[in-house]
């Protein structure tokens, strides 16, 4: 009896947690007169690929689909990561393997800066970005998001360096490896899934970001997919089917890539906050 | 962090293999050298933009122009503060920010912290069912999950308008006073607007909160609350005797993380407002970016507002970090 109510209690939990994404989902697949149709049907009873077809071949301007915004998402995130991946590493191998003056205070600014309100930086990177002359470019997205992803990539990757032992290292060092050859060889093959959980942090920050995105493009056909949601479809717009067919596919790469790293997400606050 | 992924403040698996063994000392300028660039990013990108937002809160700049340097800033001086704080509006946005991030908060806390102590409870493949559930909440982008939620309360199709339509009609004028829900604008009164928010941001939010408390409770040793049980305190009990007195840091870590993050709610604002024009509804971020980037921009003003937000957060931030320090001398 306890034990059922228990159970019950976690279906219902369970049932408010996914219903939207179920919905969404459904809604994709759903034809256009089952989606007017309004009753609660969690499942398409004629699952179409009708929205689909129309999100993906439309124009949505002359000339541009959303295929080209896909595209701009991913240009964006895959830079994002790749520069964001890099930076952090050299500077995680730096606070884990070597102790230095202000190594600690290194640590605590990481922390620290975690606490700045993005929202509240719009409108001096606005202003930078404009002087650099990069507003109205993907890469002025890029500049921001290594900005907002690496200090918790510096600090997750942190843990990952200092697990490798020291030992293959002086191992390597008195075999005649050079520090790059070590960093090269040992370090970076062994630190590699630390890299990967890294790298999705970081693409999930740039693949959802949408204030800066949408301060920094004018430029339609340079619109990342979260700006092109917005514009398109977020304003009054009853089309339904293809607004939550775009949502499912701007969804489940996250779904999926945040399911592969959240254990190491979670883990790493309860051992530091309990301690604390 | 990010606007929209919450994720934990601290990272995985191993701590430091201990420093001063695997320190190398003597190694001159190679840390510093590898520090170089992730040091130049994090000063140019967040700590040189924290200054400049606090420089451009005293100048008077109404253009791209200026913005850009092609035009003088004049300077203003204090006027910006003046104008905000005895603007009635300003108030309007103060007490909506306030009363806005106390409630989810509140609610956020309470929910996460009932659902991580419901998935301790539970045997383990029913566990891993809901935890999985409820982390696919805490997945999905903001900005997709609230469109959804938009789609749910959609005032034709939406599944809400749906549900209420369904009502007994004479239940429905005798309660709500109207049976015809059709063409009802869920967003359109402030109050309604909120409590939509309100259940988008607890939705999104309340996942970490009960992952976070599970993670602290697995690592609480189970003997003590044996021990409880078995003197005869009941739930409500234990867990204020000895729960949460044992996970205060844990909580107080996310008392605060969730009070930054619905302080500056955006992106969920922005979507199901469709835009930045509901003003009776804005909250400090949306009215800081309204006001610098809406025609006419007001750049100047838009930064004290940002200004404003950031020395909230800032205090918050330190009236936590100075309770975790008395608590360490004590």
């Amino acid at each position: 009896m306890r034990r059922s109510a228990l159970n019950l209690l976690g279906l219902l939990v369970a049932a408010f947690a996914v219903f939207p994404v179920v919905w969404m989902v459904a809604t994709s697949f759903k034809s256009t007169p089952e989606i007017f149709s309004g009753g609660p049907v969690p499942f398409p009873r004629h699952p179409t690929l009708v929205h689909y077809r129309t999100i993906l071949t439309g124009d949505l301007i002359p000339g541009v689909t959303f295929v080209d915004f896909f595209r701009n998402s991913v240009l964006v995130a895959f830079a994002t990561v790749v520069i964001s991946g890099l930076i952090a590493l050299l500077a995680a191998t730096a606070v884990s393997r070597f102790r230095f003056r202000g190594r600690t205070s290194i640590l605590v600014m990481l922390l620290v800066v975690q606490m700045i309100p993005l929202e509240a930086l719009v409108i001096p990177l606005f202003l930078m970005i404009q002087r650099l002359g990069l507003y109205d470019t993907l890469a002025s997205l890029v500049l921001t998001y290594v900005g907002f992803s690496l200090p918790f990539a510096v600090w997750m990757l942190r843990g990952f360096v200092a697990a490798v032992p020291v030992e293959l290292e002086e191992a390597a060092a008195i075999d005649g490896a050079s520090r790059a050859q070590i960093f090269r060889r040992i370090l970076l093959p062994l630190v590699a899934p630390g890299l990967a959980a890294t790298s999705i942090f970081s693409f999930i920050v740039a693949w959802n970001e949408l204030i800066f995105a949408l301060t920094f493009l004018n430029d339609q056909t340079r619109y990342t997919l979260p700006v092109a949601m917005t514009f398109f479809f977020g304003r009054d717009d009853t089309a339904w089917g293809p607004v939550m067919a775009a949502s499912t596919i701007l969804t489940i790469p996250v779904l999926i890539f945040f399911l592969v790293v959240q254990r190491r997400m979670v883990s790493g606050l309860a051992a530091g906050a309990i301690k604390g | 962090m990010t606007t929209s992924t919450r994720v934990a403040p601290d990272a995985p698996v191993a701590r430091p293999a201990s420093p001063a063994r695997s320190a190398r000392r003597g190694a001159g300028r190679v840390p510093y050298l590898l520090l170089l660039p992730c040091l130049l990013v994090i000063a140019a990108l967040l700590l040189w933009p924290l200054g400049q937002v606090a420089v451009m809160s005293l100048y008077d700049l109404d253009s791209v122009r200026q913005v850009r340097g092609d035009r003088p800033w004049p300077f203003a001086g204090l006027a910006n503060y003046r104008e905000i704080l005895t603007d009635p509006f300003f108030h309007t946005v103060l007490r909506n920010t306030v009363l806005f991030a106390v409630a989810n908060v509140v609610l956020t806390m309470v929910l996460g912290t009932l659902v991580g102590l419901l998935l301790h409870r539970l045997g383990r493949r029913m566990a891993a069912f809901v935890g999985g559930c409820v982390l696919l909440a805490w997945a999905t982008p903001a900005l997709t999950g609230t469109i959804t939620w938009k789609w749910i309360f959609d005032d034709t199709n939406g599944l809400v308008t749906w549900l209420f339509n369904a009502l007994p009609d004479g239940f429905s004028s005798w309660l709500f006073g109207r049976s015809d829900w059709t063409g009802y604008g869920w967003f359109n009164a402030p109050l309604s607007f909120f409590s939509i928010l309100t259940l988008v941001i607890v939705w999104h939010s309340f996942p970490f909160i009960a992952v976070s408390v599970l993670a602290g409770l697995k690592s609480l040793p189970g003997e003590l609350l044996e021990a409880a049980r078995v003197d005869g305190a009941g739930p409500w009990r234990s867990f204020w005797s000895i729960t949460f007195p044992l996970l205060r840091p844990v909580f107080g870590i996310l008392v605060v993380l969730s009070t930054i993050w619905d302080f500056k709610v955006f992106t969920q604002q922005y979507v199901l407002a469709g835009g930045t024009q509901d003003r009776p509804t804005f909250m400090l971020s949306i009215y800081s970016y309204a006001t610098a980037f809406s025609p006419p921009p007001k750049y100047g003003l838009g930064a004290t507002i940002a200004v404003v937000l950031t020395v909230i957060l800032l205090i918050v931030t330190g009236v936590y970090v100075r309770s975790l320090l008395k608590q360490e001398e004590l």
